[in-house]
């Protein structure tokens, strides 16, 4: 038991470093052996990660709608999304005449390959983190908007009209509230002074920023929460989506794989969204702490870290689930005018607030 | 003043989506109490419906095989899409006076809407709209009903 406390993720990876570093004499081709590696270990995540949340958006929405949600296909249903895996393989990957093919077949592509990016500063558990890469919160903000990309070529390929307006909508959707998913992220930033995901874990060892930082973080906190939902295009701002007015927006015209990756990647990005809203403002991996009460946090620390990211990060993806099963759906002008009236000058002087907070050293 | 408005508008909006979160809340939470499907297969045997259903027309007979049908036709009269059809016959009474009676009452089924007309038309509510909703056959004729049982005729005191 002793020694199984003792490994830690990080000297795993450094024995592993090591032994292909002495078997392999070329070092250019140890490290891309790591790289595959790596990437292998994070599909192997993410795959069933999927299936969990596709599973529990089911759920959620059924026990929403006072339905069962699926409950024939395995024990409470939950072999449902392996069946419809196995549609989705089975089924044609059309690509219509008239799309631009090359563009039509790259875009499910980059919108994977565009969150997968994004998985790569996230602490996942103690010294269990990919990248340790010293601008992490500016990385994940700048590639996650790299997504739309993906989107806009899907959208504009499709030679589909539906497919067009999803694409465009989305566009404005998600360049207005970058801005305030960047302000949200500012206030955390401004409180640790550090952009690297590891060193705000251990600012929060004293307690999580959202009760630290008190009423500003909790408010970029909600801000933050809102706008992230409205860059994955979940609804209620799934206008790019639109199922009631756009059949299904930018993605109409893909089926099986295609139309599967485009799935794989709205859920992974509600995962991402998730860990870092848990990061910043519920302190990640780090066990619940109050200020210096060090019996209290010792028992706290017994529970697994890991257990404590993934329990955060599912917490907020269940709210952001709940949001799509009450909230009625936006117009396109009441989206914009939610963001450039009220989030926007909100977070603006909330970063100000935050601001002299920390120069003040008015938090916990 | 502006500032008001605008933090009053913020301020009825998040109330207003919080509410609508602690309803769907208390649904998720207490779900075992408040889901409303009906998983029909399989609760055949304790499945009930709602009163006003309407399945089908029936003609109910007594424990003596007697209806209350004078096949005086309002209710062929009041179907719009010519779902039933009486066929009648003169009956011979004891007394030697000949009296109309149904000899076939016809329901055709596939041809019914479920309005309701015909038992709202009867005056001496012979037909009555059933619960059942199982219809389903693989041929078409099976849908064309005889109503009346073999046998049956009417009930003593019905005019």
């Amino acid at each position: 038991m002793n020694i199984l406390l003792t490994i830690s993720f990080s000297s795993i990876a450094s024995g592993i470093h090591h032994w292909l570093v002495s078997t392999i004499p070329n070092e250019l081709l140890a490290k891309s052996i790591e790289m595959v590696i790596v990437g292998i270990c994070l599909l192997l995540f993410l795959v069933p990660l999927c299936f969990i949340l596709g599973y529990m958006e089911r759920k959620v929405a059924g026990f929403m709608q006072m339905r069962y949600g699926p409950n024939r296909v395995g024990p409470y249903g939950s072999l449902q999304i392996v069946a419809d895996t196995v549609k989705l393989v089975m089924k044609e990957g059309l690509t219509p005449t008239g799309s631009d093919k090359f563009l039509f077949n790259l875009a499910p592509v980059i919108m994977v390959v565009t969150c997968m990016l994004v998985l790569a500063p996230i602490a996942f558990a103690k010294d269990f983190q990919i990248w340790d890469i010293n601008i992490g919160v500016l990385y994940v903000s700048a590639i996650s908007s790299l997504a739309v990309i993906g989107i806009l070529m899907a959208g504009w390929s499709s030679y589909n009209k539906y497919s067009l307006l999803g694409a465009m909508r989305s566009g404005a959707q998600i360049v207005s509230y970058e801005l305030s998913v960047g302000l949200s992220l500012i206030s955390i930033v401004i409180l640790t002074g550090s952009l690297k995901m590891s060193d705000i874990v251990m600012s929060q060892e004293t307690g999580w920023w959202i009760i630290r930082g008190h009423i500003p973080v909790i408010i970029s906190f909600v801000i933050f929460v809102i706008a992230s939902t409205a860059e994955i295009n979940r609804a209620p701002f799934d206008l790019a989506e639109a199922e009631q007015e756009l059949t299904a927006g930018f993605h109409t015209e893909y089926a099986g794989m295609k139309f599967a990756m485009f799935l794989l990647a709205e859920y992974i990005n509600l995962f991402i969204v998730s860990a870092i809203a848990a990061t910043l403002f519920l302190g990640g991996w780090m066990p619940f702490h109050i200020g210096h009460w060090e019996a209290f946090n010792h028992i706290m620390d017994f529970v697994p870290s890991s257990l404590w990211f993934l329990g955060k990060t599912f917490f907020i993806i269940f709210i952001i689930m709940q949001f799509r099963w009450t909230f009625p759906r936006l117009r396109v002008d009441q989206l914009l005018t939610l963001e450039w009236k009220y989030l926007l000058p909100i977070s603006m002087v909330n970063t100000i607030l935050v601001t002299v907070m920390a120069i003040m050293g008015w938090h916990f | 003043m502006f500032l008001t408005e605008y933090f009053r508008t913020v301020y009825k909006g998040v109330r207003s989506l919080l509410t609508g979160m602690k309803t769907t809340g208390y649904y998720f939470t207490h779900a075992r109490k408040e889901i409303k499907t009906e998983e029909y297969p399989d609760n055949r045997a304790t499945l009930t419906m709602f009163d006003r259903f309407k399945g089908e027309v029936v003609m109910p007979h007594d424990e003596n095989n007697e209806h209350r049908c004078t096949g005086c036709q309002a209710c062929e009269i009041a179907c719009p899409n010519g779902t039933i059809k009486i066929i009648t016959k003169q009956e011979p009474q004891p007394d030697g006076k000949k009296k109309k009676a149904i000899d076939t009452f016809v329901y055709h089924l596939e041809l019914c809407t479920m309005c309701n007309l015909c038992v709202v038309a009867c005056p001496s509510d012979a037909i009555k709209m059933a619960q059942t909703f199982e219809h389903s056959v693989y041929d078409k004729k099976q849908l064309k009903k005889v109503l009346n049982k073999p046998g049956s005729k009417i009930m003593e005191g019905v005019e």
